[in-house]
């Protein structure tokens, strides 16, 4: 039997990113705000300091800052006539668990969408035809746009720090920077990171074959930079540990660098760890939530009644949250009904090795230290010619030199032994990787449903997940991966190696962590389960955020969209529904 | 006329704190708003919390250990409790406390109180106090024991050193100086009780007044020097320097740590930027007394080892020369902090770890790690030697013993 807790106004179901941004906001709304975490709380100093060995091994390899498997994790198939298996390692993503969410241990890969993926149905019908879209693709226009966006991309910008130069200042396109972007109303808070030589390299390349290289835009501290909520950030030291680590320094940006300072002093807002949310609870009329149940770690139940529910966990538990709670109709693959799970999408990725006989000292990097070209994403380029919808971008980064994880060596190369060992002795100083990023469009058959047979450890069936790469994405980063190798070529190197994606989507090995859909937000309740303002259209006290709200994937990291949704959603509640609580749209 | 009445009541209180050891005043009338607002800005000035408030204690229910060389004393319940606090307390009797050490009951105080500094404080300030304090929320908490050896247990033993060291009297004005440095001489002086920390103290404990502000020991650190030396005083710090420092705990030239982050903390943010302007114009008058610092010279084993720690586990956030990140990370070079007469605060820092105060203005908090585990003495001793020589610094050097000897004092006061 769950005890029952007093009332707050607000509950957040975890403490990452986005419940930090609604927790900042909403209690300077006047609210009272609980956020409940699955894992501990963390913070810069002293669970990230430059006291602590940034130990690959520990972080990197044995998975020190995400979600355990034994506790939480979804089952997998490719297609809908296998069994789908529990995960019991992680593999093609890794969702975090503890304060701060997966923000903690992100690279700062800040990346606004292009204008024409939030309408990329209406878009690709307009200029390429209704039969272009295969039947089976279920991609929609997001009902938001990016002139709605616009102003929360530039406040999540400035609560970053973000250092870049920006391609497009209100319709005039800026030297430098990516051209094919937005218009944005300012630049950048920080000017673009120091340059690694590999980036030097590549963006002297892609020029050679004309393509537009521009400087990555990071959520890595440039520069000290004091945030839009007095939060100072210290400058980037380079130090190559920023993906799967927390940053020691104050310049990555993560909710302990940009939000906590401040947040945390309120007496309005609390948080409480190690308590998993377990279900939604409804009134009578299942239209009301009445707040959430969650256990504890020592097992305890209880019932936390809240006035509005938000759901911040990683994108595939938000939906697994809805299904249990029976929030929404479940989607049916094979009837085409129902929403709830529906367009689950993710991205696809592949690189091109280059080995150089040049010193690139690898290990002097930053997250989001990179060059990269946008002229193959989107609809940037003309897919008139192509049999495809969609593109990526190509950078090269410069993340870090890790030793265990992050080197590349020529084809042919021994597993192991004298001849791998003298390989990585040769190639560690002198190798770089293209990488080219592609978005995943959204079909009928990949989706999150709940597991007929595997259940968690509190009795609930796990989510499952059936997904695999279609024809489309295939052709699209064969075509993105083609483009890499040119720019490999024109480097000049001793020599290169295109890894294409190749045949099933396998979620073994490490991919990137950008799970989109299954929640996903339009104009219309029949193929959306939130509307334009991330609000339920069944529950209009309950909000999801996260990229479960992605109609399909785009060719970027979504945390940049993440981000401005969260407060573009966080403005309606605070200037909309708080005023008249209520469907904020009207069907 | 606002101005003629208080300064007449400031008179009659005057006269009165010397008839209040017979015969206690009749009660006041309520103070007004106005009086209560000065008193609370009083109290922040004279920082009364940072010892009436325990660790996750009441707010000024005492209880708060306060560290001296000669035991244990802790600061007492003032909230206006009847029986455990200063309820029953008269205007007239705050004032005896503040001005002459001496409580309610006739009992001396002991100088952890800082009468020979709050001695200073006009009565009419003294009243403003008392009427804040009034309104503070009573709360009903016994005061602690004092934890001191025979014979500083008998009270009576105060009255001979007050005799010696207790220079009784309000501020009295230097009319040579200009208005903000009379107003900084008082609040330096009386309630912000500076020399506490900043000047030097004799065997008993009481500051040598003719070592005024040239540094001194306060808790587990040292309170660098306040006189003009370049090096190790304010001597390279503008007035507006120390109002920033003051204002938000930090400037491009040093932050708070230690005690000092606490005093930011609670008090100095809350001064006006008058009050702090004020405080500048004094401190930037205090003459430099005796002669410079010298101490052992860095070896260059030391210095080799040293500079090696400190690429290690310094540059990350210092950088390579000392320099620092403006707004973010203190410099080290050319700091006063660093090449202050005694290392004590550095050790302190480096084994504990420090926190930037969070204020108002700044309020981020950028905390430095502990090394007390990852750094042995006499690696501590190489880096606190090496940042306090290297990059054009100059100060003594420091041993291992040193860094011993703070380990230690560290554990028995608990950090």
């Amino acid at each position: 039997m769950a005890t029952r807790l007093k009332e707050v106004d607000v509950v957040l179901v975890g403490f990452g990113l986005t419940a930090s941004i609604l927790a900042q906001e909403l209690t300077d709304a006047g609210l009272q705000v609980l956020a409940l975490e699955r894992g501990g709380f963390r913070d810069t100093v002293p669970d990230f300091s430059t006291t602590t060995i940034q130990d690959e091994l520990k972080y990197a390899v044995r998975h020190g800052l995400f979600e355990e498997p034994e506790r939480e994790t979804l089952t997998f198939r490719n297609s809908m006539d296998q069994c789908a298996l529990p995960m019991r390692h992680l593999g093609s993503f890794l969702p975090a668990s503890g304060a701060g969410g997966a923000a903690v241990h992100w690279n700062g890969q800040h990346w606004r969408f292009l204008p024409d993926d939030f309408v990329i149905r209406s878009h690709t019908e307009q200029r390429y035809g209704k039969k272009f879209i295969p039947e089976n693709m279920t991609i929609q226009d997001w009902g938001v746009t990016y002139a709605d966006l616009e102003p929360y991309y530039d406040k999540f910008d400035y609560l970053n720090g973000v250092s870049g130069q920006a391609g497009n200042i209100q319709g005039v396109i800026q030297q430098g920077g990516n051209p094919f972007e937005g218009a944005r109303q300012r630049g950048y808070p920080n000017p673009p990171l120091k340059r690694s030589y590999p980036t030097v390299l590549f963006e002297k390349a892609a020029k050679e074959a004309g393509f537009k290289p521009f400087p990555c835009p990071a959520s890595n501290t440039s520069r000290p930079y004091k945030n839009i909520y007095g939060v100072q950030m210290g400058e980037c030291t380079y130090c190559g540990f920023c993906e799967w680590f927390g940053c020691g320094n104050y310049s990555k940006a993560s909710p302990q660098t940009t939000i906590f300072p401040v947040l945390l002093k309120k007496d309005s807002f609390s948080y409480r760890t190690q308590c998993e949310v377990t279900r939604i609870n409804l009134d009578s009329t299942g239209k009301r939530a009445t707040g959430v149940n969650y256990v504890d770690a020592q097992g305890r139940e209880f019932e936390q009644p809240a006035q509005i529910v938000i759901t911040c966990a990683f994108a595939q538990h938000n939906v697994h949250l809805l299904l249990l709670s029976k929030i929404g109709k479940p989607y049916d693959p094979v009837a085409n009904t129902g929403v709830v799970g529906r367009n689950y999408a993710y991205q696809i990725t592949s690189a091109v090795d280059v080995f150089l006989d040049e010193i690139l000292n690898p290990f002097m990097g930053a997250g989001a230290l990179g060059q990269a070209i946008d002229d193959f994403n989107g609809d940037n380029f003309d897919h008139a010619p192509y049999d495809f919808i969609g593109g990526g971008y190509i950078a090269l980064w410069t993340t870090g030199g890790r030793p265990i994880l992050q080197h590349q060596l020529p084809e042919g190369t021994p597993k192991w032994g004298a001849g791998w060992k003298k390989a990585l002795q040769e190639n560690y100083l002198k190798s770089c990787s293209i990488a080219t990023h592609g978005s995943v469009m959204s079909y009928r058959d990949s989706y999150l449903d709940l597991d007929p047979t595997w259940k968690d450890i509190y009795g609930n069936p796990l989510l499952r997940l059936t997904f695999d790469y279609h024809k489309n994405e295939h052709d699209m980063s064969n075509f993105l991966t083609d483009k890499a190798a040119v720019i490999a070529k024109a480097m000049n190197p001793r020599s290169f190696h295109p890894k294409p994606r190749k045949g099933h989507y396998s979620i073994v090995p490490y991919q990137t962590t950008h799970n989109t859909g299954g929640a996903a937000m339009g104009d219309d309740p029949r193929t959306s389960v939130v509307n334009r303002y991330l609000q339920s259209w069944d529950v209009p006290n309950l909000f999801v955020m996260g990229s479960s709200v992605f109609p399909q994937n785009a060719g970027y990291n979504p945390t940049g969209t993440i981000g401005a949704l969260t407060y573009w959603a966080v403005d309606a509640i605070k200037n909309q529904y708080l005023k008249n609580p209520g469907p904020l749209v009207q069907v | 006329m606002y101005r003629t009445i208080f300064i007449g009541m400031t008179g009659l209180l005057g006269f009165a704190a010397m008839a209040a050891a017979t015969t206690p005043l009749p009660t006041q009338s309520q103070p007004g708003h106005s009086a209560i607002q000065r008193g609370l800005y009083l109290v922040k000035a004279g920082d009364c919390a940072a010892c009436h408030t325990a660790d996750g204690g009441k707010p000024f229910a005492g209880g708060r250990a306060v560290p001296t060389p000669f035991g244990v004393i802790y600061s007492t319940n003032i909230t206006p409790d009847k029986d455990t606090g200063i309820g029953k307390w008269t205007e007239a009797g705050l004032y005896r406390a503040m001005h002459s050490g001496i409580d309610r009951q006739g009992n001396h105080l002991y100088p952890a109180f800082p009468y020979p500094w709050y001695t200073k404080v006009t009565p009419g300030d003294v009243r403003a106090i008392h009427a804040y304090l009034g309104t503070l929320t009573a709360v009903r908490q016994v005061d602690r024991k004092n934890k001191l050896p025979w014979p500083l247990t008998m009270r009576s033993g105060l009255a001979v050193w007050n005799k010696m060291y207790l220079k009784q009297g309000t501020f009295a004005g230097n009319a040579n100086k200009s208005a903000p440095w009379n107003r900084g001489a008082y609040l330096v002086n009386g309630l912000g009780h500076c020399g506490a920390c900043h000047t030097k103290k004799n065997f008993a404990g009481a500051v040598k007044t003719d070592q005024a502000f040239q540094g001194g020991m306060g808790e587990n650190a040292f309170a660098p020097s306040l006189a003009g030396d370049m090096r190790d005083g304010l001597g390279g710090w503008t007035v507006a320097d120390i109002v920033e420092y003051l204002k938000t705990g930090s400037n491009d030239k040093s932050s708070a740590a230690g005690p000092m982050a606490e005093v930011v903390h609670d008090s100095t943010q809350y001064l006006t930027d008058a009050d702090l302007t004020a405080i500048g114009t004094y401190l930037k008058d205090v003459p430099r007394i005796g002669s410079k610092a010298n101490g052992n010279e860095a070896g260059n084993n030391q210095m080799t080892q040293g500079a090696a720690v400190y690429a290690d586990d310094c540059t990350g956030c210092h950088m390579d020369g000392g320099q620092g990140m403006a707004h973010v990370f203190p410099p080290l070079k050319g700091s006063a902090a660093i090449q202050a007469k005694k290392p004590d605060t550095i050790i302190n820092v480096v084994l504990g770890g420090a926190a930037i105060p969070v204020t108002t203005t700044k309020p981020t908090g950028l905390k430095m790690p502990n090394f007390h585990d990852k750094l042995d003495n006499a690696q501590v001793a190489a880096v606190v030697t090496y940042i306090r020589n290297a990059w054009g610094n100059r100060a003594s050097s420091v041993s291992a013993g040193d860094v011993a000897d703070m380990r230690k004092q560290m554990r028995q006061k608990g950090d």
